[in-house]
């Protein structure tokens, strides 16, 4: 187990492309890091260069305090697993988890016990005769998980393990994951473009855009204080609702065609702003200040989705099904101070 | 897609394969029938279409006797240098080809699609079209009428390294990543996972590779000149002309027959893999 840091860590590609910039952060022993983003934003990248199949541009990578950049991916005592599994598709699943430990010269009673050890942690004992090609998706998945279990390294890597799996495995999986990372207890970098993988296993989320770090935190804090627009419509589904506005007076916020009541801290009057309110955060109530038309309504189950319009841009309220007629042609709502997050028109940066 | 069975598209793809087998192994069936017939019968030209009472005798005598004239040697003798030819072009296809595709595939060396150009324009200059200059380096470097001359220019070819090489292609990269973060270098990586996933593109090799070395006409007759080193495809053609003698069509058509069998038994024996290895698709 060890610590992960990285100290402006670059990538740029031959043709000039750079993939990551300058990014800094570190992860503490037995944390379980989630690097999140849309695709092509670097956080595989960032990944391969953490496992050392790609170069490091510049910057530092350590692992355990000690600086990896040129070390062999099969010295930085790290395990990966892959999207697609990459498992040996001629060898047994018994051979699979042991040839990293062969190749690494572990006695063969060692490699057994571990092996059998892994085995029975992901519940794969009876599959260990079999070749990859006779598993499902899941079982692949936890032979690939098994792999990097015995090898008992310090590090896990995971590139978006669970979207090669359909929706009702990969919550499963998900919970596997977070079960296996709390016995296990080993620092774990995961990859993954799914905000809600993201924010159910990490100690620690890293948004990322654009080769940029856009926030790191805990997920409570990435879904209460967005740092910035992207991260603020990025995490949380149905996404925050954005109205652009320009701040009227100290604690109030002029949109389009209505008013904001908000704190507004020391922002300047007349700075030209984004409100966001998450869909949830809005309150019905026939009492409300605000009301707008519906204009067409989702039902989820447990909540209603109403899509609606305020301050002239397209506005969702989230609500429990009784608190509301499904078929309401208007709302009335309260916008709770606290619910409102206010980012500079401009920057996107998160003001107050 | 849901096709209606009538009695005609039911008969009709029938009809056409037996029409074609029938093409095809009707010469065959007379080659044979004419081994097992003596020569003045066949001279006469009164063998019909059933075996005559002559085939041990003649499959002796072609074996391990020879024929009277024209070529000398058994036949036997011959069949075995097509077979050590054959094996020495497919086995050393192989292994030249698997490891320049394999260089080409996963090292990144100067040069490297310059390398692989370089190979693949060697398709377009066979033996054939290089026989003179082939034919002087051979001889210069004393390897007329040995194994070693037969075989070596023929064994640098790029067929294989192509077919290799778009095979490694489709082998996932994350299998390689897998083996690095495995400890496994890459002679492990070729030797563990690279040769194992390849063993049907190697037999699909061998099979085309085999028949091709074995049918070799042009230039086994330029390399050997010593009946000892003559090989089953030559042979039959010394046979057949013959200018101050009879032609021993039972011992020709024997040989005829005897020079089919091996590519057969190779094809037959490894039909599954070499399918396999022409259409397998899954990793």
């Amino acid at each position: 187990m060890a610590e992960v840091t990285l100290s402006n860590i670059r990538k740029v590609y031959p043709g000039g492309v750079e993939a990551v910039k300058a990014i800094n952060f570190a992860i503490p022993d037995g944390g379980f890091c989630v690097l999140v983003g849309p695709s092509g934003c670097g956080k595989s990248t960032l990944l391969r260069m953490l496992a050392g199949l790609e170069t490091i541009t510049e910057g530092e990578c350590r692992i355990g305090g000690r600086v990896v950049n040129d070390v062999e991916p099969a010295d930085r005592d790290i395990a990966m697993v892959f999207q697609n599994y990459a498992l040996y598709p001629h060898m047994s699943v018994y051979n699979n988890m042991a040839y990293g430990l062969r190749n690494r010269k572990t006695p063969e009673d060692e490699i057994a016990r571990r092996v059998a050890a892994a085995a029975k942690i992901l519940a794969i004992e009876p599959l260990l005769e079999r070749k990859p090609k006779a598993l499902s998706g899941g079982q692949r998945q936890r032979v690939a998980m098994g792999r990097a279990i015995v090898r008992q390294p310090q590090v896990f890597l995971f590139d978006e393990p669970l979207s090669n799996l359909d929706a009702k495995l990969r919550v499963h999986m998900r919970v596997e994951i977070k079960k296996l990372h709390n016995t296990l207890k080993v620092t774990s970098v995961y990859v993954t473009h799914d905000q809600v993988e993201a924010m159910t296993l990490a100690d620690m989320i890293v948004v990322m855009s654009a080769g940029k770090v856009e926030q790191i935190g805990t997920p409570a804090d990435v879904y209460s204080r967005p740092e910035s627009v992207f991260v603020a419509t990025f995490i949380g589904s149905p996404a925050m609702n954005l109205v652009k506005g320009v701040v009227s007076a100290p604690g109030m916020v002029q949109l389009a065609d209505t008013m904001v009541a908000c704190s507004t801290g020391s922002v300047a009057t007349g700075t030209a702003v984004l409100v966001g309110i998450r869909p949830d955060e809005v309150v019905l109530g026939a009492a409300g200040t605000h009301r707008t038309a519906v204009n067409f309504v989702e039902e989820l189950g447990p909540s209603r989705l109403y899509h609606s319009t305020f301050g002239g841009e397209d506005f969702v309220i989230q609500a429990p099904p009784k608190s509301a007629d499904p078929k309401a042609e208007s709302l009335a709502f309260d916008i709770p101070h606290h619910a409102v997050h206010l980012f500079d028109a401009a920057s996107g940066r998160r003001i107050g | 897609m849901v096709e209606k069975r009538t009695f005609l598209s039911a008969i009709l793809p029938h009809v056409v394969l037996i029409l074609g087998v029938i093409v095809v192994f009707f010469p065959v069936y007379v080659a044979f029938v004419a081994s097992t017939w003596d020569a003045a019968t066949i001279a006469n030209g009164q063998m019909g279409l059933r075996p005559g009472p002559h085939m041990l005798e003649n499959y002796h005598r072609t074996l391990f006797v020879g024929t009277a004239s024209s070529t000398r040697e058994p036949v036997g003798n011959m069949m075995l240098n097509s077979l050590i030819m054959a094996l020495m072009i497919a086995v050393g296809k192989i292994i030249i080809s698997i490891f320049s595709a394999f260089a080409i595939v996963y090292y990144r060396f100067p040069f490297r699609m310059a390398a692989f150009w370089i190979i693949f324009v060697t398709l377009m200059l066979p033996v054939e079209v290089r026989i003179y200059p082939t034919y002087k380096i051979v001889s210069d470097l004393n390897m007329l009428d040995t194994y070693w001359g037969l075989t070596v220019p023929l064994i640098a070819s790029a067929t294989g390294t192509l077919l290799f090489r778009q095979f490694f292609m489709t082998i996932p990269d994350e299998l390689l990543e897998a083996s690095k973060i495995d400890a496994a270098g890459p002679f492990r990586f070729f030797k563990d996972t690279v040769l194992p996933l390849s063993m049907t593109t190697i037999a699909a090799l061998f099979v085309i590779q085999f028949i091709y070395g074995w049918n070799q006409y042009l230039w086994p007759l330029l390399i050997t000149t010593k009946d000892s080193m003559q090989t089953i495809v030559i042979g039959i053609k010394k046979m057949i002309v013959t200018q101050d003698a009879l032609t021993e069509w039972q011992l020709a058509m024997t040989t005829a027959v005897l020079a089919l069998l091996p590519p057969v038994i190779v094809v037959v024996a490894m039909q599954k893999l070499f399918v396999k290895g022409l259409v397998e698709t899954e990793k």
